[in-house]
């Protein structure tokens, strides 16, 4: 036997050394799920390799800074101008696309929808990589001590980037979208079609589980469908550059990535997620027209004729009344305003609940209707208010969404005014007795502006 | 003739410090690490690979060529995003394959140095492909076009980093 080992000693010490590797491989595969029995020995080599990585990349950003802040500032006035004017622009789109988005979280509250929020993202840079072309996955900066995890999603402004595979103290590991191990729940931003984001062995990315009788162009966006309880719904993956057959009878849809991830230098670790229902943020929204409308000349007021006429009380506003059951529901649309009346019955919540409308009621000597009564509100364009304006578009969301409601013209009072001048109410039934001094609402700030 | 049969008598055999011996492997691991972060295309190279098949050549000595392919694989796994033993057993069987060559053949010019570099790659290639698929269930594809070219481009930079790591040999 000891002849056997000596002649073929060599030999010997390899298998030996490989059935050690070997079974060290099998625990691994068998604690998979235990990820943390490899770490100490991962954090001995990381923490001879990473403090290199770290010196040079400082002395490379200290000699980018030295550069950049003193000796690369020409044209930054011009610069400054260009990009004061894209804010102003950018305002603009900002206030349209916030009404827009105003109006879709209504719709998700209305549906008791969930969102999932990016509540909190530590900033860290990129100090080196696996240096494999076979497993594609970076190092950063930022490790447990900075509350860092695993399974926290990696993202840049562009797209997302990849996961947080291992935290170690002041590095982590990141495994990218590219990886062939990788998977990224994903759906195309179009067709809302969804799939599985895979890595290949070429270092692609490719949307994986999408039927070959979909219809996927090039070009089309591909998000992320927060399926995969890493990445939040809705952040950028990257765009179709090829579709063709793939494995069985599903599409082969190869996408670019939109984070460029052969050249990453900063990222954002997600490190706080939330979750909550819905929110309708309509209130406080100001909205493009109340913008425009504040920036053009209105008609200015008419206090003398305002005392005959009843309840002139606002000159260029825009009255609902809520009228008692019974009232006639007629439409009535000027030119430029409205009158709205919505016809409730006085029990209903709206008439009940809407302090607001209470609040500006000014029918002085009206005949009080029922319970609520005729509740007129009045909402002061004028004022600039947002909150004014929310209530406004409560109560018309209200009106909208309730069978009941119409609109009328006011039967028993009257809220003529200058800018709803072109509404003829029947002025002499709501007149009331005595024309008491009205609450004016700030018109003289109603000037053009 | 970039390859001629020797008997062990002409061969030489050669040892290194232990500056050498202990730097250059990091040295490497560390070059791998970082320098695809900027040249995205540094990472078809294999540097502990090529260190790995420098030391096991010139030392001639199976038993040293396993333990410093060993030695250097499992710290490039350990690098790595995937479980520790792939590239340490892909790179035990090179060291132990490019020290029993070196044993019998003298590859001592470029030419030769190149074909052994690009074989040494595949045999890599395949044993790290067998591993990660057999055992660790890795669902990785193999490309022969992009073998082919990452095994030429590490024969071609191999050369160039044979001569360099040449001055450091000490004769026994």
């Amino acid at each position: 036997m000891e002849s056997v080992l000596g002649r073929y000693r060599n030999l010997t010490i390899l298998v030996g050394v490989l059935f050690l590797q070997v079974l060290g491989l099998a625990v691994q595969v068998k604690r998979s799920a235990d990820a943390e029995n490899t770490r100490l020995i991962r954090i001995w080599a990381v923490g001879v390799i990473t403090p290199f990585e770290r010196g040079l990349i400082w002395v490379q950003n200290s000699s980018h800074n030295v550069w950049h802040n003193y000796f690369f500032l020409r044209g930054v006035r011009a610069e400054n101008r260009e990009l004061k004017a894209q804010i102003e622009q950018m305002r603009l789109e900002q206030v349209r696309l916030s009404e827009d988005a105003a109006q879709a979280h209504r719709l998700q509250q209305l549906l008791a929808f969930k969102e999932q929020f990016i509540a909190q993202t530590v900033p860290a840079q990129v100090i080196g990589s696996s240096g494999s072309d076979l497993s594609r996955s970076i190092y950063i900066d930022k490790g447990s001590n900075d509350g860092i995890a695993p399974d926290m999603a990696v993202i840049t402004a562009g797209g997302i980037v990849g996961k947080v595979l291992r935290a170690y103290p002041s590095t982590s590991l990141v495994l990218l979208i590219n990886d062939q191990t990788s998977g990224v729940g994903a759906m195309l931003e179009k067709s809302r079609l969804q799939g599985v984001l895979q890595g290949t062995a070429n270092g692609e990315v490719v949307l994986q589980r999408v039927m070959n009788d979909e219809q996927v162009a090039v070009g089309d966006a591909v998000l992320s469908s927060g399926g995969d309880q890493i990445f939040p719904k809705g952040l950028p993956v990257g765009t179709v550059t090829k579709v063709g057959a793939g494995k069985e009878m599903f599409l082969r849809i190869q996408v670019k990535p939109a984070a460029d991830l052969s050249r990453l230098e900063e990222v954002l670790v997600v490190t706080q997620k939330q979750e909550r229902l819905a929110i309708a943020e309509g209130a406080g929204r100001v909205r493009a027209a109340d913008i425009l409308a504040q920036r053009l000349p209105s008609v200015p007021d008419k206090p003398a004729v305002a005392a005959s006429a009843p309840s002139s009380g606002s000159a260029s506003a825009t009255t609902q009344q809520i009228s008692t059951p019974g009232a006639k529901p007629v439409q009535a649309t000027t030119g430029t305003t409205q009158s709205a009346t919505v016809t409730k019955p006085s029990g209903s919540p709206l008439a009940g609940n809407n302090s607001a409308s209470s609040s500006a009621v000014s029918a002085p000597n009206a005949p009080a209707p029922p319970a609520a009564g005729a509740l007129k509100k009045v909402v002061q364009k004028s004022s600039g208010e947002p909150g004014v304006n929310a209530d406004s578009e409560s109560a018309v969301r209200s009106q909208d969404g309730s069978a009941a409601t119409s609109l009328s013209p006011p039967s028993n009072s009257a809220p003529s005014n200058s800018a709803t001048s072109a509404v003829k109410p029947p002025v002499k039934q709501s007149k009331p007795a005595s024309s008491e001094p009205v609450p004016q609402p700030p018109a003289a700030e109603d000037s053009p502006h | 003739m970039p390859i001629t049969y020797t008997s062990g008598e002409q061969i030489e055999v050669y040892r290194f410090s232990i500056p050498v011996t202990v730097g250059v492997p990091v040295l490497a691991l560390f070059l791998q690490s970082f320098v695809p972060r900027r040249f995205p295309y540094f990472s078809y190279l294999d540097l502990p690979l090529l260190v790995t098949i420098f030391f096991a050549m010139a030392r001639r000595n199976p038993i040293s060529g396993l333990f410093t392919g060993a030695a250097i694989g499992l710290a490039q796994d350990m690098l790595g995003a995937y479980p520790i033993g792939i590239y340490g057993i892909a790179k035990t069987v090179v060291g132990y394959l490019a020290s029993s060559l070196g044993a019998k053949l003298d590859v001592e010019n470029a030419g030769a140095r190149l074909l052994v570099t690009l074989g040494f790659y595949l045999v890599h290639a395949a044993v790290y492909f067998t591993v990660a698929r057999g055992m660790v269930s890795l669902t990785l594809d193999w490309s022969w076009s992009r073998g082919i070219l990452a095994g030429l481009a590490n024969g071609f930079v191999g050369v160039g980093l044979y001569f360099v790591l040449d001055k450091f040999k000490q004769r026994t």
